[in-house]
């Protein structure tokens, strides 16, 4: 299956840098992605689970 | 008297409402979902494969940087000469304080950088008769006289440096070198020939089989084109390196807050800083530092449900009351 | 009327032997409607709880595409594009393995998971997390090209600074190879099944603050409207 995008990713990386912090935008995504994640997980309404009104059998 | 016992409620069998739940198709649907990002991913974005580097890339691509390492190798000035344990007793490897695990492992890793990485080799390959006749006058020297010899065209080769460190071979003051300058030539013409990676790996004990590259890779960190493919692709430790990987793919971003303790200053003394002071000495321990500061830290997190105002966080900071809101909802109500 | 066993002797009692000892021990905390919940408390209605089952479904990829590798050998990769498709798998599954354990490790962090005697459940999923990152290493030095001669030669560094190094050799492929393989695995997937198994014996933990409203009573016996 040949790589649609790799060829990009093999090219040296972009970096932000704020001071001494530095990241590149590979792992920038990377954790920018697991915040989402976490804030989405807590914030988005989990459906059903009405059913059960009293004690389960 | 009765005997109360205090109850945990949080331990006790639920005994509120339930909802209906179905592990095993949770299960396959999150597995489904995974394997589909993992090809989505892999088809678009491929993976990191930069080839291996070779004796022969660098001797072809720095020669200069070769032949210096390699009279580097036999005077004994390289890292790895000076490494000490487990490779050798060049040095006495890092401390903190009284502390020095490095020694107290000792030797178990034997590597002896001038016959290893270059009598070896060249003893054990077809060698032109000036060759031959170099190391033959190299064996039979004295250790002192190998020493000396080594140690003055070690200092020659780094005189023809110019300010930005480039050297020039054509420059070398002569001078009593014994068969050094031979020795080191035949190395680079070995290496430049393609040979020297086989012969190298194909030393003993393992031979054939060989699956132990602790010679060629001590070797090829000695000089310039192992450490210029890492400032290349930044993955130089104090540029926040560990966590990087190669092109522009995401690395090892777990490794955020290992890598993060090299970027300090205390960590990052100046080659050129006082050895006496605070920070050339933390640096020369950073390794063995970190590792306990970070060895310290799993620990505190392993241990977490028993560390009084730590495992209390999550109740000053409520991010909890987001999760259960549907729950305190309903027994408000 | 069930036949009379003929017999000379009694059948053990089950607390006589080993084997019943174990096997009461495994009902008690381990029946099967607890091993293979079809029902959760009703507070388990969040999609954070999710991070656990995809940080498993990430792993068992992993184990898969590792096993595809294994067939070929660390170097096929380089040189077919089907093993380099299948290091891919590899190497973006790694990805979303660390993701979702680290979305998890933060759900569970603010919920104060370890309360209510789940402390064994905590530490085990940290020592998985540890361990993980230990087999991942491995993996990183077992790519046979020059990433993973950089990280042999920065990694030596810092293990031979605590001894480590002169035990474990990162420079020495076959022992790298076969710990990345075999051994880590092992051990990463025994410590997540007994984290599992904690998971399903203890429940999941309630809400902080639960039975606030409940009487003095250790009892979570709470009237809930729907």
């Amino acid at each position: 299956m040949p790589p649609l995008i790799s060829a990009a990713l093999d090219n040296p990386a972009t970096y932000f840098s704020w001071g001494w912090l530095q990241i590149s935008v590979g792992n920038l995504i990377v954790i920018l992605v697991m915040f989402v994640l976490f804030i989405l997980a807590l914030v988005l309404p989990f459906p059903g689970g009405h059913d059960d009104g009293g004690d389960g059998s | 008297m009765s005997k109360t016992k205090k109850v945990d409620p949080a331990a006790a069998p639920w005994q509120g409402p339930w909802r209906k739940y179905d592990i095993l198709k949770e299960g396959v649907i999150a597995l489904i979902v995974v394997a589909l990002l993992s090809v989505g991913l892999a088809g678009i974005f491929s993976s990191p494969d930069e080839k291996a580097l070779t004796f022969q890339g660098w001797a072809t691509s720095a020669p200069e940087n070769f032949f210096a390492t390699t009279v580097g190798e036999l005077a004994g000035t390289t890292e790895s000469a000076g490494y000490g344990p487990p490779y050798n007793e060049g040095g006495d490897g890092v401390s903190v304080g009284p502390l020095n695990m490095q020694k107290l492992m000792g030797v178990r890793i034997p590597v002896n950088p001038a016959d290893d990485f270059v009598i070896t080799p060249l003893s054990s390959s077809q060698q032109s008769q000036e060759t031959v006749d170099a190391l033959k006058a190299w064996k039979d020297a004295s250790a002192d006289q190998q020493a000396a010899w080594a140690t003055a065209f070690d200092d020659a080769v780094q005189a023809t440096a110019d300010e930005e460190g480039v050297l020039d071979l054509t420059k070398i003051e002569k001078g009593d070198y014994g068969p050094v300058p031979v020795l080191a030539g035949a190395l680079t013409d070995m290496a430049t020939s393609g040979a020297y990676d086989g012969v190298l790996l194909a030393q003993d004990p393992n031979g054939f089989y060989q699956m132990d590259h602790t010679k060629q890779i001590l070797f090829m960190g000695d000089g310039s084109y192992l450490d210029d493919f890492g400032t290349v692709q930044n993955l130089q430790g104090n540029t926040w390196g560990m966590m990087n990987e190669t092109g522009s793919y995401p690395g090892q971003a777990w490794l955020w807050l290992y890598s993060f303790w090299y970027q300090l200053p205390v960590f990052n003394a100046l080659d050129d800083a006082d050895p006496a002071s605070m920070s050339a000495q933390l640096t020369a321990s950073a390794d063995a530092l970190i590792f306990y500061i970070m060895g310290l830290l799993t620990i505190l997190l392993v241990l977490l449900p028993f560390i009084p105002g730590l495992r209390s966080i999550p109740k000053w900071i409520p991010l909890h009351k987001l999760i259960w809101r549907d729950y305190y909802r309903s027994i408000r109500g | 009327m069930t036949a009379e066993v003929e017999s000379h002797t009694v059948a053990p009692a089950p607390g006589d032997t080993w084997t019943g000892k174990f096997r009461d021990r495994v009902a008690r905390d381990l029946p099967p409607d607890k091993l293979l919940p079809d029902r959760q408390p009703s507070y388990v209605a969040s999609w954070i709880y999710v991070f656990g089952v995809l940080t498993i479904a990430a792993l068992l990829v992993v184990v898969a595409t590792g096993v595809v590798l294994t067939l070929e050998g660390p170097e096929w990769y380089h040189i077919s594009d089907v093993g380099h498709f299948f290091n891919s798998l590899h190497f973006w599954s790694v990805q979303l393995f660390f993701i979702f354990m680290v979305v998890h490790l933060w759900g569970k962090f603010w919920m104060a998971a370890w309360r209510g005697r789940r402390a064994m459940t905590w530490i085990t999923g940290v020592v998985s997390f540890i361990v993980s990152l230990a087999t991942a290493f491995t993996g990183y030095l077992m790519q046979t090209n020059a990433d993973s001669q950089w990280i042999t030669f920065e990694a030596k560094d810092g293990l031979n600074a605590v001894g480590i190094g002169a035990w474990f050799n990162v420079t020495n492929l076959g022992q790298t190879m076969l710990l990345h393989v075999c051994t880590l695995p092992l051990v990463v997937g025994l410590i997540v099944v007994l984290h599992v198994l904690l998971v399903r014996k203890r429940g999941v933990v309630p809400p902080i603050d639960a039975f606030k409203n409940e009487p003095a009573a250790a009892s979570n016996t709470a009237e809930v409207t729907s």
